[in-house]
């Protein structure tokens, strides 16, 4: 579990990934035994292109402190050009999210094969510590759906 | 409130040394909805199914959560279990607890913690699950290739070999393709018509196989299965149910200077012509830019003399349409135009030549009767030179950045036939690599080095220039040597890049198949399934998917038949029911789906609705059609209005599952 040392912050990571590329080379990981935080739960959709902006807006309005989107490296979708939109739409997300004064950090676009067991084990370690350094989301999480302070969490400052 | 039910694996101590799952199946357990939550050492086995199946029965469960190994590895046995016993095998959920959970993480606490959370969240996805049925489709049991070369000629009969019907469209008025004008074949350097010539015949007599020679495909629309091709067949101004191909129109025609595209221009042919002795079929076509009557309306010598009464001057092109369970791409290749290369001259002399005009040069068919003469003066060459990689291996500016893969071949097959045939000819190759990987291909481009004396040089030329007294000096450098060199040639042979069919393009378009940077098809897979296109129903067969010799061509023609069989033979396609779903009632018909959907899955009709005044409007809507959509959901996130929804990954679905690990 990746946990902020000095505030005890324990972040929530989701990672979209594709079926075809990164959720084989997230299996791939776990196969080769390579260790990354406990924090990240991954979503499986069939491609990266089926994610809907919105469902990252939800993940960080419910709670969550970073969001990964993986997908086939461009070129190989299975779908042929699926993250070719998925890239256009992540770049127009992400200048939203700027706009609304979100860390950019907190999004990430990662493309990871079927074989990059490692690159994805790699990718979710440096991911998480960035989260974890950056500590909870509160811009962006919908306060009427906020439960009560989960363990870990830091106490909201104001 | 649906009745669902946990069924948690221990998977040996794969799962359970790192993950309590009896601490994880107890508090899925207090979930509501879940009635039942079960562990066992081996839920793939058959008592760990049987499990399953019972508690399936026993509580009447609508939906199941397996927290199990990867749902690439199983999912598929957990359906079939579900559905063995009753339910919907759509209502199954797994919660990856293996591959992402257990095996990554050493902490007990943490590992049983997140494995709690995939459980829960899958819940949530199996909660708004829907029961999904796979749709069927029919399969008309007719095949259409596209392209008559040796690979459309291959394709062809070994799938009506397998007792299908198969129809060859080919723009030409013969079928053949490029391996027609072949001289002789490497590596074993026997004679390409005479392998190729019988299986022309052998396709004319299939009675499963039908030619439509001339002819070019027009429009393309439907699916896998059943697609409907319109075929246009163009005038040739010969009735081909009266010609019997004696030849005499051709004999007796009087516009002699039409440049013959058989032999590349190298010598002429009639207004009204037959490609080659051996045409398949073998039937006169009249060339409609060259002829008088066609032109003026003054000759019309050949009618008369044709003692059958074909020609028919006032013939128009006719249109066919057809249906097709399967559509094989057998587009073939063009030799790239090298005259966009000033430094080889091949413009400015006749004593330039590609490798295609050298077989024709070569060819006892050909326009000098197997005689190797020079196109200028009509002389026997003494010093030829062939240049490697003209156009290929270059920078995209420059040519094509591939390697086409079959010239090193045949230079070697040229200057071995040569030096075998005039050995007072003295022969040189400028090569950047030789590549020869293959069966007997090595052997035999060391023996036109060691036992016939070809002059390898490595390097490239860098001008040849045309001499007053009608030899070419070839400049070139010899990297191995260090040193530049003049050679005073008779012949130079360009080994011009192949390159995909002019046609292979805007084909492409109409069969909504991918193409890549360089227009060579796509693969559905560039390992496993090297001879399908993505789009379902497309096939791919010889060098329209990518530079190949012969044998490699053969092998793919009835690789793709063997596919195009497999397909054929079938009753009924079964579908991916995970696919898109418009609501009609909330698509306001904008085309955004359409527009970024990669299979041309998504089609547009007007529709009358009836609004809650009583009045009926009429308004354009989305229709998926399943049996052509793959499921990627690109059009669900391009809809505006939330009318396209993915079956399997729904919007609310995926939303379920955030919330849930959110939490």
């Amino acid at each position: 579990m990746q946990v902020n040392e000095q505030t005890g912050f324990v972040p929530t990571i989701v990672a979209f990934c594709c079926n075809w590329c990164s959720y084989a080379g997230a299996d791939l990981s776990g196969t080769n035994r390579l260790q990354y935080p406990a924090n990240v739960k991954i979503i499986r959709v069939p491609c990266s292109c089926r994610v809907n902006p919105m469902f990252i807006l939800r993940a960080f309005g419910r709670g969550a402190d970073g969001v990964i989107l993986c997908g086939c490296h461009p070129g190989d979708c299975h779908y042929t050009t699926g993250n070719y939109y998925t890239r256009r739409r992540m770049t127009l997300l992400c200048s939203m999210l700027d706009y609304l004064g979100i860390e950019r950090k907190r999004t990430r676009v990662e493309w990871v094969s079927a074989a990059e067991g490692a690159k994805f084990a790699k990718t979710m370690r440096s991911f998480a510590e960035e989260i974890a350094a950056l500590g909870p989301n509160r811009r962006l999480e919908d306060l009427r759906v906020r439960k009560s302070e989960p363990e870990g969490r830091v106490p909201d400052a104001e | 409130m649906r009745k669902i039910g946990v069924f948690v694996c221990h998977c040996g101590t794969n799962i359970a040394a790192t993950v309590d799952v009896k601490a994880v199946a107890e508090t899925l357990g207090r979930e509501p909805s879940v009635v039942v939550s079960e562990d066992y050492p081996y839920m793939c086995s058959e008592s760990g199914q049987n499990l399953i199946k019972d508690s399936i029965r026993d509580y009447g469960l609508d939906g199941i959560v397996i927290c199990s190994c990867s749902p690439r590895m199983h999912e598929n046995t957990f359906r079939k279990a579900a559905a063995s016993a009753g339910l919907n095998p759509y209502m199954v959920e797994i919660a990856n607890i293996r591959e992402q959970c257990s095996w990554i993480h050493k902490d007990k606490a943490e590992a049983t913690e997140k494995a709690i959370l995939l459980g829960k969240a899958a819940i949530a996805k199996v909660l708004l699950n829907t029961p999904l049925i796979a749709g069927e489709s029919g399969v008309v049991k007719r095949a259409l290739v596209i392209g008559g070369g040796i690979a459309g000629i291959q394709t062809a009969l070994d799938i009506a070999e397998a007792g299908f019907p198969v129809d060859i469209v080919e723009q030409k008025p013969t079928i053949g393709g490029k391996m027609a004008q072949l001289d002789k074949t490497f590596p074993t350097l026997d004679c390409s018509a005479c392998i190729l010539t019988p299986k022309m015949v052998d396709c004319a007599q299939n009675e499963n196989i039908k030619i439509y020679s001339y002819s070019e495909i027009e429009s393309v629309s439907g699916f896998v299965g059943n697609f409907t091709v319109k075929i246009r067949r163009k005038a040739r101004y010969v009735d081909e149910t009266k010609c019997t191909g004696c030849g005499l129109c051709t004999e007796k025609c009087p516009v002699k200077k039409v440049p013959n595209e058989f032999n590349l221009g190298l010598d002429n042919r009639r207004a009204v012509y037959i490609p080659f002795a051996q045409a398949v079929p073998k039937i006169a076509a009249i060339d409609a830019d060259y002829c008088n009557m066609l032109k003026n309306g003054k000759c019309g010598l050949c009618s008369k003399v044709c003692t059958v009464g074909a020609i028919d001057y006032k013939q128009e092109d006719t249109f066919v349409e057809e249906r097709y369970g399967a559509i094989v791409a057998a587009t073939g290749y063009e030799i790239a135009d090298v005259s966009r290369y000033g430094e080889y001259a091949y413009n400015q002399s006749k004593d330039v030549v590609t490798s295609l005009e050298l077989e024709r040069l070569m060819n006892a068919a050909g326009p000098t009767g197997g005689t190797l003469l020079r196109p200028s003066d009509g002389k026997h060459p003494h010093t030829i030179v062939f240049v490697q990689c003209v156009g290929s291996r270059c920078t995209p500016d420059k040519g094509k950045p591939y390697c086409s893969k079959i010239c090193c071949m045949y230079t070697a097959k040229h200057a071995m036939l040569i030096r075998e045939k005039y050995p007072d000819t003295e022969v040189y190759v400028f090569y950047i690599d030789v590549r020869t990987p293959g069966k007997n291909f090595d052997e035999f481009w060391r023996r036109a080095v060691e036992e016939f004396g070809v002059h390898y040089i490595k390097g490239a030329v860098g001008k040849i220039s045309p001499r007053p007294d009608g030899t070419l000096d070839v400049q070139g450098s010899d990297l191995l040597m260090d040193e530049q060199l003049h050679i005073s040639a008779d012949l130079v042979v360009l080994a011009a890049a192949i390159e995909p069919s002019k046609t292979a393009r805007s084909l492409a378009t109409m069969l909504t198949a991918s193409m890549d940077t360089n227009d060579f098809f796509t693969e559905a897979h560039p390992k496993l399934r090297p001879v399908e296109s993505p789009t379902a129903g497309i096939f791919l067969s010889g060098v329209c998917q990518g530079p190949k010799d012969i044998p490699e061509t053969v092998a793919q023609a009835s690789a793709c038949a063997a596919k195009v069989i497999g397909l054929l033979s079938k009753d009924k396609l079964k579908g991916n029911p995970c696919v898109a779903h418009s609501d009609e009632m909330m698509c306001n018909g904008c085309s955004n789906c359409a527009n970024v959907c990669p299979y041309g899955a998504i089609t547009y009709s007007d529709k009358e609705f009836r609004m809650p005044d009583r009045t009926t409007k009429t308004r354009r809507v989305a229709w998926v059609n399943p049996a052509v959509c793959q499921g990627c959901g690109a059009c669900t996130v391009a809809c505006p209005s939330g009318a396209m929804d993915l079956l399997g990954f729904s919007n609310s679905q995926i939303m379920a599952e955030v919330d849930a690990l959110c939490r």
